[in-house]
């Protein structure tokens, strides 16, 4: 079993962004902040590696775990990340320093065509695991987005994964009204499951594991050598199709006030007409 | 609204399945609103419900759609369907709930008709056309803390999600001057199991006018019978912080914030939630906040317009009395 994980590095979640008007019209600081593994990316890490365990503890075969990333070279330190985890090799896809994966530049539209690239170079991938949302585009589109190019079954907000012997998979799904659990059969093209937060809680690294993690292979390339390998239009993959020519802050909320008991609180609420 | 039509324009807005069938679920009563905003071209809404249901004034048409052997929505079935529709009718826009059943397909949808959809949108901009000469529209960033102004570009319909309590909901009066039916080819890849769904005669969280949620500070489920308690006095939904969810206090479906439901009732009550940034994200919008926390240096504190520094277990009930 091979199982492709894209990770991807962003503002770390504790962060609380500001928009700084005076870095021009698309100003969100990303230098001098603290950035990390995308939570919901870790989570699929997590998963693959169990995966990973379950297969080998059942013995059903050995399993790899391919983690892949596309952006700046700080990038290969979110690779090493999931490599201590217990993922096998890392690629990365690494993009000039101005590339701007917040949206601004990267977009699901061209990352799912890289990710597909990949696929298709890797061969023989049953699973490609990856996170709901990144939490700074908080888009959710990429793996819906991949499973249309592969036309492949998808699986979105999984909650929990199982491996059947005939190679499905069965998910529990969060929806809106509950979960519900759904079966992505074999086909020719691998299944994608997107992770919600509850499928898991991701392992930390030990000091062993970070030390091995360090002689896993990891293949850098170019985004421009990547896109021509794969025969890929450049313009479809760093061109946004959706030009973002504005970014602000939203408006402030008006200020509010403490109430010093529960009559006071009654008193303030019926005033405004929201309680009779 | 002015608009220079250089080609006539036509909007497929998906209705989202509703829990009854005469009637169209909130989220699909936002999209229309949205849809409405774009240009005074007809609406058609894509149904897979066999029951008629009222549509709101400005829907001209409905697209119902049968799909063979799938009694359930997956993504590749809904794809299939919106795919076949445009494929018929050559829609310029296509509008979606912004909720996880729209979510779980948009992407899809997007790859299949080549197009690149934008999630989440907020505002549509394009009713002015002086200013924003392309359609152009507002989602939020990095859990709401940023707003982007989009320019849709590119060629093939402009495909959006829609956040639904970005927009008011569309009253649904008429009936629809045509209906048609669409048949949708079996979806081989995905076989639909079984469910789980929260019964609750409690409003639907996302729609509600009241929300009473409960954070980490309940301590355990069992206290959440306090808050159902106030909802039930209020007529009002109850939902919960990540923090719950996590401890296990409440299912996941009741989450409200970046990952789970996004909010905004015209009074919100936070109880024993700090107020994470991942929480903030999916209430602040709320019209009023009330946060009750025994903590006073809680964050919650600075979005609320009524603030009580208090033990709930002392003010929820007292306020379920006096209520």
């Amino acid at each position: 079993m091979k199982i492709i994980v894209p990770i991807k590095r962003v503002i770390d979640y504790a962060i609380k962004i500001r928009v700084d008007a005076s870095k021009g019209p698309l100003g969100v600081e990303l230098k001098n902040t603290k950035m990390s593994i995308n939570p919901f990316c870790e989570i699929a890490v997590e998963e693959a590696i169990q995966l990973k365990e379950a297969a080998a503890k059942a013995k059903k075969g050995d399993a790899e775990v391919v983690a892949v990333s596309i952006g700046p070279k700080q990038c290969s330190e979110t690779i090493r990340t999931a490599l201590a985890m217990g993922a096998d090799r890392g690629v990365h896809i690494e993009t000039k320093p101005d590339v701007r994966g917040d949206y601004i530049d990267l977009q699901p539209f061209g990352i799912a065509r890289l990710l597909k690239g990949i696929v298709d170079r890797e061969g023989d991938v049953d699973l490609v695991l990856m996170g709901k949302q990144s939490i700074d585009s908080d888009c959710g589109q990429t793996g819906p987005f991949l499973a249309g190019l592969l036309d492949s079954p998808q699986a979105t907000f999984a909650a929990s994964v199982e491996r059947e012997d005939d190679g499905s998979f069965v998910v529990e799904r969060e929806t809106d009204a509950g979960t519900e659990t759904i079966k992505l059969k074999p086909s020719g093209s691998p299944a994608i499951i997107t992770c919600d937060l509850r499928l898991n809680t991701p392992r930390y690294p030990t000091m062993p594991n970070i030390m091995k993690a360090k002689k896993k292979p990891c293949e850098t390339i170019s985004l421009e050598d990547m896109v021509t390998e794969l025969g890929l239009d450049l313009d479809d993959v760093l061109v946004p199709k959706n030009e973002v020519i504005e970014v602000y802050e939203p408006p402030p909320r008006k200020e509010g006030e403490t109430v010093e008991s529960i009559d006071d609180l009654l008193g303030k609420l019926k005033e405004k007409g929201l309680l009779s | 609204p002015m608009h220079q039509q250089s080609r006539s324009e036509s909007t497929l807005v998906i209705a989202e399945p509703s829990s009854d069938e005469s009637a169209l679920a909130p989220a699909t009563l936002s999209a229309v609103t949205a849809a409405s905003k774009l240009h005074s071209g007809p609406i058609s809404l894509l149904t897979f419900a066999s029951g008629s249901a009222s549509v709101p004034a400005g829907v001209s048409s409905v697209i119902q759609a049968k799909a063979e052997g799938d009694a359930s929505l997956l993504a590749e079935t809904v794809t299939n369907a919106v795919v076949a529709a445009n494929e018929k009718h050559n829609f310029t826009h296509i509008v979606t709930p912004g909720t996880k059943f729209g979510a779980n397909y948009l992407g899809r949808a997007g790859a299949q008709l080549g197009v690149s959809p934008i999630s989440d949108v907020v505002e549509v901009l394009s009713e002015s056309l002086i200013v924003y000469n392309e359609d152009t529209f507002v989602r939020p960033l990095y859990a709401g803390n940023a707003l982007a102004k989009v320019v849709a570009k590119g060629d093939g319909p402009k495909l959006i999600s829609v956040r639904p309590t970005a927009f008011e909901k569309a009253e649904a009066d008429s009936e629809p001057a045509s209906t048609e039916t669409i048949d949708v080819s079996a979806n081989e890849l995905t076989e639909w199991l079984l469910e789980s769904v929260s019964k609750s005669e409690r409003p639907d969280l996302g729609a509600a006018s009241v929300v009473i949620s409960g954070g980490r500070g309940m301590k355990n489920g069992e206290n959440f019978a306090m808050l159902e308690k106030l909802a039930d006095k209020l007529g009002g939904a109850v939902g919960a912080s990540r923090a719950a969810v996590d401890a296990g206090f409440v299912p996941n479906d009741l989450q409200v914030g970046q990952t789970g439901k996004v909010v905004a009732p015209d009074l919100y009550i936070a109880v024993g939630i700090s107020g994470a940034i991942q929480h903030l994200s999916g209430m602040k919008d709320s019209k009023t906040i009330v946060a009750i926390n025994k903590d006073k240096e809680a964050p919650i504190f600075q979005v609320a317009d009524y603030g009580l520094v208090a033990d709930l277990f002392d003010a929820v009930p007292e306020l379920t009395d006096k209520v």
